[in-house]
Parts: structure tokens; sequence; C-alpha cells
């Protein structure tokens, strides 16, 4: 049964005709509005996860549901379909169950709140936001468990409810959920800000209608749908050949022993379509780093990231789905079925990205860009003071950026849109422990033309004891290098105990004891290098090695030699670089750093001192399901 | 028998008001700038305006002045090479900053990230360490120290700056390493982070720190220049500087803490456009200054500039107050483009600048500027001379047009209005910027628009956002002197003093906000400002415990000492809830305490305007063919000149004058008032009768 929207006001909008220009105001009136939301939310949100990091998503979609400004999938045509029940004029909805919203948002910490945007008892448009919450109960603190097999051990799972009824807040349902919480006044501050957030939302539509009026605004969001449907139509037909383009890459682990994964995509056009078919890539794991990849989700992505290769001036919305096909098969780790475990999805995420770039650079390799920071590694540390006061962290890794056919990759910096670091003034002044270093590590960032960026270490001093969990990736595989380019390096973890001895940890793990006085180095990953490392001013490797961000022997990967004053030996400069080229043949297209799996599992103990993963095993269900489509 | 000096420089032409301190009476001069050396084109002023006003330069006891020597270094990147000492540790502490990348989703793909202000090349570590509650963990090794910093010589830096982990909680080692840098590297200025900005955050407080050893050189040197000439030419003279946030640094702080100056231009324009608001009536207010490249908007509520935390120049954000000043890249010169992919028309933020500058300049620009359609709408009559003697080619400006026109598929003129409703619309988002996300509605303040190019969209802002009257003063780059003349002497002082509400008392804060007013006071008592004259204010900045957002309280001590701390929760749980539309049941955390000094301003009497009658006729001086809203008018122009307080001025018309242009709409009329601002209304506009938005709010 759809949902049945209740309004006063039955006359339809109407489609009319209206002026490019108006359409062009009403288009940055609505951005502005969007923008709007987050300043609302960060300045309210009580987690750090929002607030610092901004690990959260607005949009504002039209009448049927169809985001016009935003950077997440609208589901709302999907809830209005399968939402039992009505619609009303100050209602409010509230999820955080990926698999009743088709993963639009992908775990249960994020809590997705939806609202209907009425004027005069009529709905003109919808306003929508999440957020990831810090906790939401469950097994770990930070509700992250790499050892769940089933999403119900992830903490407080909440249904599609409406928890503002007519502008009333169903006290009752909110005091539940938040019971479960291990911050509650983190949780309900942060929901109070998307509050606050979808009114405002709601508050800029209903202005902007009432200048320009209820079927000029309606037809203007239209317009800006169709205006971007075009656009696209035509970036797609230049840039996805009709030839069959495939791509694989990896999550190295499950945090249980077995790995890797691999996420295979095939791309190709057909007329104006644009199709990718996952089919190839693994089944969906027993454990919690399957990741419910939402279709219009990764069109979003997708069409983000042709815009932003190609032409980062136009606003992307919901206008062009109908251009891309997207399909992915059921049981594999990116489509899993209920009730597998989800929380761990943040590595599959931003795999995506990756294969997103090997996919689309392969028919543009000029345009192409390396891989990078595509994760956002988590790093928790809880316990009770000697007051016996509970503390809880949560923070979110950074690292580097990709080489890119514009410029290097930053160092230590975000893949993901407006995230932040946390100061460490902060942290210390708030937890108990103690920031002892904060910099990149040099050479990490792939060789290239292009530099990818450096990797980044935070070392932790812990001054109370405590638990800590790590989820992070690429410790087995690398940010692979693209037209020449070289890997980035991969991201270790190091924990030194008071006595000096030293424990390498593996790359995702939970419930690690720690001591006052122990040192945890945090490592992260480098960005691949994009473009021939030997092709690179070699001035610039001298002022990256004067820089420390570079050592004189990462500066040989260039083919440079640097002398002991800092400058270049120019003749033994060109030597080495005429020898290494001669070494290395033509270029390929990627350098993943590997030869197969086998050969990258054989010296997996001696790289990185931890044991190589084993082969990983699926149910026997999934393997039947992800396999009814054969890879292509 | 003293006078003082406001003196603003431009881009092109330099702006001063002289006044006399007792009576009051004004006289006014405008030269040529001189970029290349801007104190030229000051003393080339000052002589032309004592010669109108007859007296001997040497009654000059005061010149305040408002400067961009500071903005145009970092623009410009052309400040000082500078050393900086971290923590072990934190040596990349800018290049990581705070890991963002601006752009949105993929927004990394196109991202270049600049430079760092110091060079990781000339950043050294010391060994030491101190604690959160500002306890020293490990003592500095100095020694260590001094090997690093002589190792800083070879790099022939020019200024080093000190920033040091939780220095805000406590200096000794920056301190120390003050001492020692001043041994090692004789002649070197050095700034510390717990001097500039004793405040939390590591990065913010190094790039603030750095941003001020970057620019001091340039500033100290053109300060000390200036203050010099000016002193041959009056003995007595003091030099005052007008700081970003509207307050009067003296030239030797000016000096030592540039980094509090980088909106000291802009600012100038601010407190100029309430000096005139206030003579006219009006306290709340959006300012609009409309310049070649971009437009800065800010918002005064209750006669008081809204101040914010933050400074941001370029792509380089510091940790300095500074008058809430939102700069949007929509100016006379924006360029207007189609891109060939989406057919939109976008104005901005590229700019022909001043060279070659708007095609209807004829100076050799082709592309399709903001003035150009300004001149294809009639807005800017060929009669019109800009700067007083640059003639417009309303040709060229057509040609440039055209090219929109005809890749939207529309006429040269619809072309032209959608470039004016376009940039209009840019500029509507940078004021809603001030106004309605942070909680005010516009139709509760008045717009007052100056720069070359503001009044030609004031009309058309004020009927976008409900803002009336719009008022035009006369003069645009007068005002700028005028708020420079009429600033007085602040300076403030704070510190960090994190604390739960049960965590301290009433007393301790008591004690905190005096110690703080008596620092800030000895530094304005340095400047000759006597104890008596002073206003003290005091400030809290709390926020709920947990939360980021922290919100600046004013504190009153009588209701402090009288209430408690219920005087400071009370109005941070209301503004909360005024702003983000609910309050929580939660502790409260102050952040930081500060107490601000000000001193006295001056009254400024200007000769009223002459009265006339209703019809403004007299003023009249030809009629030009104009679009407006989509339709062909004939609109009346006038010459400002010539019109009289009590003139009404019925739309669609033009007033003319030497350095900008006012345009009054269809449906809408200009009242000349005594002051000789243009205030303009709709027809049967009427104010409403309680004004609301004025409760008051004692900041600063």
């Amino acid at each position: 049964m759809p949902a049945k929207i209740v309004q006063r006001n039955k006359k339809p909008l109407k489609r009319v005709k209206v002026d490019s220009v108006t359409i062009d105001i009403i288009e940055s009136a609505l951005r502005s509005a969007r923008y709007e939301m987050d300043t609302v939310l960060f300045r309210t949100a009580m987690s750090p996860g929002i607030r610092e990091q901004h690990d959260e998503f607005p949009m504002i979609a039209n009448v049927d549901g169809k985001m016009v400004v935003g950077q997440f999938g609208s589901f709302i045509w999907g809830f209005m379909q399968g939402y039992d029940g009505t619609v009303e004029e100050g209602d409010i909805f509230f999820t955080s169950d990926p698999y009743s919203v088709n993963g639009a948002v992908s775990h249960a910490n994020d809590w997705l709140m939806l609202m209907p945007v009425y004027k005069d008892g009529r709905v003109i448009a919808w306003s929508a936001m999440f957020g990831h919450m810090t906790d939401i109960g469950g097994k770990v603190p930070g509700s992250l468990p790499t050892d769940a097999r089933q999403i119900y051990e992830e903490g407080i799972v909440v249904p599609l409810v409406k928890i503002f009824r007519r502008g009333e807040l169903q006290q009752d349902v909110l005091r539940i959920i938040l019971h479960n919480c291990r911050l509650p006044m983190w949780n309900l501050s942060d929901f109070n800000a998307i509050v606050a957030a979808l009114r405002t939302a709601h508050n800029r539509c209903v202005e902007i209608s009432t200048r320009f009026g209820d079927n000029v605004f309606y037809s203007a969001m239209d317009e800006m749908l169709a205006r971007n449907k075009r656009a696209m139509r035509e970036l797609i037909r230049r840039t996805v050949p009709e030839k069959k383009q495939y791509f694989e890459d990896y999550v190295c682990d499950d945090g249980m022993g077995m790995g890797p994964y691999k996420i295979a995509c095939t791309m190709w056009r057909e007329g104006d379509i644009c199709i990718f078919d996952f089919a190839g890539t693994d089944p969906q794991s027993i454990g919690s780093i399957n990741f419910l990849l939402n279709e219009e989700m990764f069109k979003m992505f997708a069409g983000v990231y042709m815009i932003m290769v190609f032409d980062p001036q136009i606003l992307f919305n919901d206008g062009f789905y109908d251009l891309m096909d997207v399909r992915i098969p059921a049981g594999t780790l990116l489509k899993p079925m209920k009730p597998a475990a989800l929380s761990c999805r943040t590595h599959a995420l931003g795999r995506i990205f990756d294969v997103l770039g090997g996919l689309l650079g392969q028919g543009n390799p000029s345009f192409m860009c390396a891989a990078g920071f595509s994760d956002s590694p988590h790093f928790m540390y809880s316990g009770y003071r000697a007051n016996g006061e509970w503390f809880q962290l949560y923070q979110i890794g950074f690292g580097g950026i990709p080489g890119k056919p514009f410029g290097d990759g930053p160092d230590g910096h975000s893949l993901w849109p407006s995230f932040t670091n946390v100061p460490n003034e902060f942290l210390e002044s708030y937890f108990p422990l103690r920031i002892e270093t904060y910099e990149t590590i040099p050479d990490t960032g792939g060789p290239g033309r292009f530099r990818g960026g450096n990797a980044l270490r935070i070392g932790y001093r812990f001054l109370e004891p405590g638990e800590i969990s790590i989820h992070d990736d690429r410790w087995l595989t690398y940010p692979w290098g693209v037209n020449g380019g070289l890997p980035g390096a991969r991201s270790r973890k190091l924990l030194v105990r008071t006595d000096g001895s030293e424990e390498p940890l593996p790359s995702k793990c939970d419930r690690i004891k720690v001591n006052a006085g122990d040192l945890l180095h945090f490592d992260t990953w480098g960005g691949g290098g994009c473009g021939d490392p030997l092709a690179r001013e070699p001035e610039r490797v001298a002022f990256d090695v004067d820089a420390g961000l570079v050592t004189v022997a990462g500066a040989q990967r260039y083919g440079v030699v640097v002398q002991g004053d800092g400058k270049v030996d120019q003749a033994a400069t060109e030597r080495l670089r005429a020898k290494m080229a001669q070494e290395r043949g033509a270029v390929a297209l990627f350098d993943r750093g590997f030869e197969s799996i086998e050969e990258l599992k054989g010296r997996c103990q001696a790289d990185t001192s931890l044991e190589a993963p084993r082969q990983p095993q699926f149910t026997k269900w999934a393997r039947v399901a992800a396999a009814a489509r054969p890879a292509l | 028998m003293s006078y003082r000096l406001g003196v603003d420089v431009g881009g092109t032409f330099t702006d001063l008001l002289l006044v006399h301190e007792s009576s009051g009476q004004t006289w006014t001069a405008k030269v040529p700038s001189t970029p290349s050396d801007q104190s030229v084109g000051v003393l080339n002023g000052l002589a032309r305006v004592c010669e109108r006003a007859g007296i001997e330069p040497g009654l000059i006891h005061h010149v305040m002045h408002g400067t961009t020597v500071a903005t145009n270094t970092v623009l410009t990147g052309t400040g000082a090479r500078c050393g900086l000492v971290t923590t072990c540790g934190y040596r990349q502490v800018l290049q990581i900053a705070r890991s963002f990348v601006p752009g949105g989703l993929g927004g990394w793909v196109i991202y270049n990230k600049s430079l760092p202000m110091a060079p990781l090349s000339c950043t050294i570590e010391a060994h030491e360490r101190i604690g959160a509650k500002g306890e020293v963990v490990t003592p500095l090794d100095e020694a260590a120290l001094r090997e690093q910093l002589r190792s800083l010589r070879s790099r022939q830096i020019e200024a080093l700056t000190v920033s040091l982990v939780n220095a805000f909680a406590n200096d000794v080692h920056e301190r120390r390493i003050k001492a020692i840098a001043h041994e090692e590297l004789p002649g070197i200025p050095v700034s510390l982070s717990s001097e500039v900005v004793p405040e939390m955050q590591e990065y913010e407080r190094t790039v603030t720190t750095v941003a001020n050893s970057y620019v001091r050189p340039r500033v100290q040197r053109y300060v000390h220049n200036l203050q010099g000439a000016l002193a041959a030419k009056s003995p007595q003279v003091k030099l005052h500087i007008l700081r970003s946030d509207g307050g009067l640094a003296s030239s030797s702080s000016a000096e030592e803490y540039p980094v509090n100056l980088l909106m000291s231009g802009p600012a100038g324009g601010v407190t100029g456009a309430l000096w005139v608001a206030l003579q006219a009536g009006f306290r709340n207010l959006l300012t609009v200054d409309v310049g070649g490249t971009s437009t800065d908007v800010a918002l005064i509520m209750n006669g008081e500039p809204r101040l914010r935390r933050e400074t941001t120049v370029g792509d380089v954000t510091v940790r300095a107050s500074s008058v809430d000043i939102r700069t949007v890249g929509a100016g006379g010169g924006s360029i207007a483009h189609v891109p060939e992919l989406t057919k939109a028309l976008r104005v901005g933020p590229q700019s022909a600048g001043a060279d070659p500058g708007p095609a209807a300049y004829g100076r050799g620009g082709t592309e399709p500027t903001v003035t150009d359609a300004n001149v294809v709408l009639g807005y800017l009559p060929e009669m019109q001379r800009l700067g007083g003697d640059m003639a417009l080619r309303r040709e060229l400006a057509q040609q440039a047009v055209q090219k929109i026109g005809t890749a939207l598929g529309k006429s040269t003129e619809d072309a032209a209005r959608g470039i004016y409703d376009i940039v209009n619309e840019n500029m509507v988002g940078a004021l809603r910027l001030v106004s309605v996300e942070q909680g005010h509605d516009p139709r509760d303040y008045a717009l007052i628009a100056f720069g070359g190019a503001g009044p030609l969209h004031a009309n058309a802002l004020s009927r976008l956002l409900g803002s009336w009257p719009s008022i035009i003063p006369p003069g645009p780059g007068v005002l700028c002197a005028l708020g420079d003349a009429t600033t007085a002497v602040r300076d403030e002082s704070a510190r960090t003093f994190i604390r739960k509400f049960p965590e301290t008392t009433p007393k301790e804060v008591l004690r905190v906000l005096r110690e703080l007013a008596d620092d800030a006071a000895r530094a304005l008592e340095r400047d000759k400002v006597p104890r008596r004259e002073m206003r003290v204010g005091y400030q809290a900045d709390v926020r709920y415990h947990g939360q980021g957002l922290q919100l600046t309280i004013a504190v009153d001590l009588t209701d402090l000492e009288k209430r408690g701390l219920a005087a400071i929760t009370e109005p941070f749980d209301a503004e909360h809830q005024r702003l983000f539309t609910f309050a929580l049941p939660l502790e409260h955390e102050f952040v930081n305490l500060r107490a601000f000094v000000q001193g006295r301003g001056i009254s400024i009497k200007r000769a009223p305007l002459a009265r006339g009658g209703t019809s403004p006729r007299a003023a009249a001086v030809g009629r030009q063919k104009v679009h407006m809203d989509g339709r062909r008018h004939t609109a009346t122009v006038y010459e400002r000149a010539k019109l009289r307080a009590g003139n009404r001025i019925a739309g669609p018309a033009i007033v003319i004058e030497m350095d900008s242009t006012t345009v009054i709409l269809p449906g809408h009329h200009g009242v000349v008032d005594v002051h000789a601002n243009i205030l303009i209304y709709p027809d049967g506009y009427r104010p409403k009768p309680v004004r609301r938005g004025t409760k008051p709010k004692a900041r600063r």
C-alpha cells in the first residue's frame, strides 16, 4: 500500500513555462538552503562525528521525491510506495534501518529523517537528512562490531516511524530509542539538530515558493532535473565507451581473518544509457563489512565523479537517473540479504570510488586519477576514568588524496566532503589521552608526475586503562597508481606497551585492552601516484625533500638524485632516469603493486608482520544467489 | 584647536575627511591613490584638505586610517619568509590543517591546496610538552632548540612564529623560546601563539600567529613610514589604524598584531555606513559595498555591527575578531557566461578586474560584465563619467552582452536583465548569510548601499529582501573616511577558560573578567586614553558541555553578582532557542572570557543640505531610455549635487554623481533627507508601527 498523502488543498501543481533566469535564481536559492541545512546542523549537533567531522548528508527533493539539491540517493519515492500510513502536515519520519530504505542509509548508525514540505495545505517538496551517531548501543562502544554476524548485534535499528505526528514529538518512541544508546545526550542533540535542519529547508522552500508562486517553484525544480539530465546525457555520450570496461578492487579482510573480498564491475554504454553491472562481486560476508549499496546512491556517485572530472560547473541532482542502469546481484557484498550485519561498511563504500575511477578512467586515461584514501578508518577508545566517569571517543582518520591529472594529492586529508579533523587540544582536554605525533609519513604517497598524498600518523598515548577498536583497510592491497604512477604505501597499526614491547595490530579489531602509558601508532595509507614519476620536475621532488615529505632515498623512486645541500644533481638524475626508464619499459595504465592475490598473500607475513588472511568462506545460499548471474 | 583626519585608501581614489574636534566641522578631499606607495597619496590628500580648511597640517593630532596593506599582502602572497617552531610531533600542523577538502563529494579531484604561509623547510620542532591542564609534561630541551634555530639562519627567514601544543594553557615554553630566539636570531621579529590568540585549537592558533608574522614586516614598514611622513608635517600627530573588528589600534599595536588588520578597509566602510545611517535615524542595517570584483555585506543590529571570531582572506582563515563581513564574487567587473553543457546563465566569480575592465570602458575588454549589463539597460547613462572623466561606450557593451543573448536565444536587453537579476541574486545570497542564517529577518532592517556600484543594485536588493528603505549616502568614498574618523580606540583581552558551570563560581568568573578588563585598560592607557573616558564591556563564550558551537554572551557584572551564573545561562538558552529553535537540558560550559575597553569617539557635524520643495525638477539634467522589470521606460536623470532636502524623486529615475550612480525603479520613489541621503521606498510604503528586532542586547 502506498503512503496516503493527506492534503487539504486538492489543487494539483501545474507545469508552467518558467523563464530560464528564474530557474537559475531558484536553483541558487535552493542551493543556499541546502548549505544552510549543513550550517544549522554543525552548529547544534553534539557528537564529534557530525559536529567536527561532518559525517552527514542533506537533501531537498521535489514533490515526487526526486533529489534536486543534495548528495545522496533519494529514497523518497520508494518510501511513498512502501509506507503503509498517512503523510500529514507537520509529520517527520525517522528510520535507521538500511533494509527498509534499500540502503539509502547503509548502517544503523546513520539516522535518517524525512519531512514533507507543506504550503497552503499541499505538499510542494521534501527535505531529508541523515547523520552518523557515535553510538546506538549494541555489543561494542561505537556500535560497529567487527565480529557481528547479524544486524541485531549492531545496536538499535529503528524502523520507519513517524517521530513527529502533525508537529508533535512522539516522546515515548524517542525515549525507547535513546534508552538503548550509550551516550543518549549526544543522540538527542544530534536528533534535534537534524530536525532543526529539516525545518530550515522547509521554511526556505515555502519562502521561495511564496516569492515565485507554487507552480513556478514546482516547474523550476522539474526543469532543474531536466537540465541536469541533458548535461549528463552529453557527458555520458562523450566519456563512456560502448565497449565494455571492467575493473575490480578489494576490501582486504573482514576482521575475522578472511579476505580479500572482490568488488567487480563492468561498465558500458548502450545508446544514451550507461550500464554498471556488479556481476562477479564476491558473495556477502558472514561478518559486518557488507555494504548495502543503494542503486540511486551509486548513480549519484558516478554522476558526481564524472561531473568533477569533466565539468565541475554542473549542479548534480536526480535528473539523470534514467540515464544509468545499475545492476547489483542480490546476495553479494554490495546487496547482502537481511539480516546480514552491515555496521563496518565503510571500507566497501570507500572502495566503490576507486572502482569508479578505474572504470571511467579507462575510456579517458588522460583524465584518470589514482586510487586514494577511499575509506574513513575509525578509531575508538573507551573506558572509565579514575572517578568512575565513562568516556568514549570515536574518531575518523585521514590519509593521502590520490595524485590526479590536475595536481598532487594533499597529504593527510579527507576524500569525503566537508570532513574535518578534530583539534588535538580538544581531544586532550576531553579524553584521557595525549596525541604525541600528528604528522604525515614521508614517502607514503605514491610517486608520480603528480604525487599521491602522504598517509597520516597519529601517536595516541593513553592515560587511562580502557579498550580500543580499530577499523581500517588497505593493509594488504595497495592504493594503486595510474599512467605510470606508483602505488601509495599501505596502512599499519602498532601498539607499543610501557615495557617497550611492540604489538602489530590487525587492521580491524575490537576490545583491545590498553593501559595507561601505552602508545598506539595509527598509520593510515597514502594516495597512489598519477603519471610517470620520471616526468616530475626534479625541482619539485627536491622541494618535497626539503619539506620532509619525501626522503632522499624516496626521491630515487622518481629517478631524482638529491645532494647533501638539497639541490638536484642534474647529471646523476639524467643518468638514473634513463636507466630506470629502460628497465621499466612501457608504463602500464594501472600499477596495483602486486602480481596476484597469491603472490601478495605469500609475502604478507614478511611485509606486515600479520598473518595472511584465509580465503573467505561464504554461506551456501549467498554463494548461490550471487552466482545466479555469472560474471561478464 | 585640534583636528583629526580620516583616511581611506581605495584602489582608485584616496578619500580624506578632516574634522575639527571641538566644533565637529568637516572638510573632504579626494585625490588619486598611489598604489606603489600608498603614503604618497595620503600626504597629497592631507595637503589638499588642509588647504581647503585653511589650516596648518601641524594642527592635526590624530590620523585614523583604514588600510588594505595586510589584506593585499596575503592575497598577493608577498609576505615575509616565516620560520615556525612547533611542539615535537606537530611540524606539519599547517600542511595537514583541518584535513578539509572543499567542494563537496568528489571535490578532491579538482582541489589543489596552496602552500602554507610558513614553509615546511623553515619549520622546526621543539622537544617539550605541555599537558592539557597546563602542566609541564616534558621540559624544554634548550640546547637542541638553539641548534635548530641556528639552522634557520641559512634559510633567511624574516620573521619567526612559535606555536606550541597547549600553549593557551601555559605559555612558559613559548616565552622561553622567544628569549632564546632573540639570542640566536637577533633582529628577527618573533610572534607567540599565546600572545596573538591564546585560545584552544592548535591549527587555528598556529595559522593565525603565522599570518601575523607573515604580514608583519610589510605592515610595520608601511605604518612606520606613514607615521614618519605624517610626523614631518605635524610633530604632534598620532596615527591609528582601523582594525578588522571596527575598533582602532595604535600604530604600535598595529605593528605588533597586524593579523587584526586583515579586514581594516571594509570595516571602515561598515562603520561609516553606520554613522550615516544613525544620522538618518536607522539602527538596524544591512550594508552592501559593491566593488569591481566583489561585494562585501554585513549586518548591524541596534547600532552595533555583528562581529565574528574569525577573519577570512583568500583561502586563509584566521582566529581574529572582525566585523562579520561576507564577500561574494559579484561586482561590476564580474563576467557573465553560459556553460555549454547546462545552458545556464552564470555570473562571476571570474572578473574582468580593473584591466581591461568591462567592455564599456573601451580598454580592450570584450567579456560581458555586470557593468556592461547596466549600460545596456540604460542604468549607466552615457552622460555619466565614471570617476569624473571616463566615458562609457554603449556600443561595446551591447556587443559583449549580445554574446550572452545569442547563447541563451534571447534579445540583448533580456540577456542584460538576466545578468542584472542573477548578480542581484548572488548578492542576496551573501545578505542571507548575515541575516536569515543568523536568525535575523531582513524585513526588520534597512539596506545601505555604497561602493561605486552599490546604488545601481540597492533598490532591487531591497525589493528582494523586503529591507526598506534603501539608503544611498552621498559620496561613497568619503563614507569610509568618515568611518575611520569617527571610530573610537578599542582594545580587548581574552582568555580560554574551560569550566563546566558547576566547576566554577561567579566569584572566580568576576575575578578573571576584572583582570582582563584591567589588561585591556592598561593597553589603552599606553595610547593616552584616560581611564575615566573608557567604556568597559564583558563577554563569555559559552556552550553546552560537549557541543562544538559556542555563543558569545554579553555579561553584566552587577547581574552576575546578584543572580550568579543564571545571569549567563538564561541569555544563552534564549539565544540558542532563537537561533536553532531549541535549548537543551544540559550542563553549560565556559570556553573563553573576554573584556573590551573603548575610548570616546568624536561627534561630527556636517552642514545640513539646503531645503527645497518636493519637486526635484531643478536637478533634472536629461532623460534616458531604460529597461526595468522587463519593460521599456523613459527615466529622468538627475544630478545628485543639485538635489535638495525634501525632494521626492519618482521612479523610474537615475541619479548621477562623480563616483556612483543610483537607480530608482518604477513603482518606487526616493526621498532626499537633510544629510543628502536618498531614501528609496516602494510607493505606498507604510513603515511598521513598532520597530521590531531592536531588543536591547548589550554587545560591546
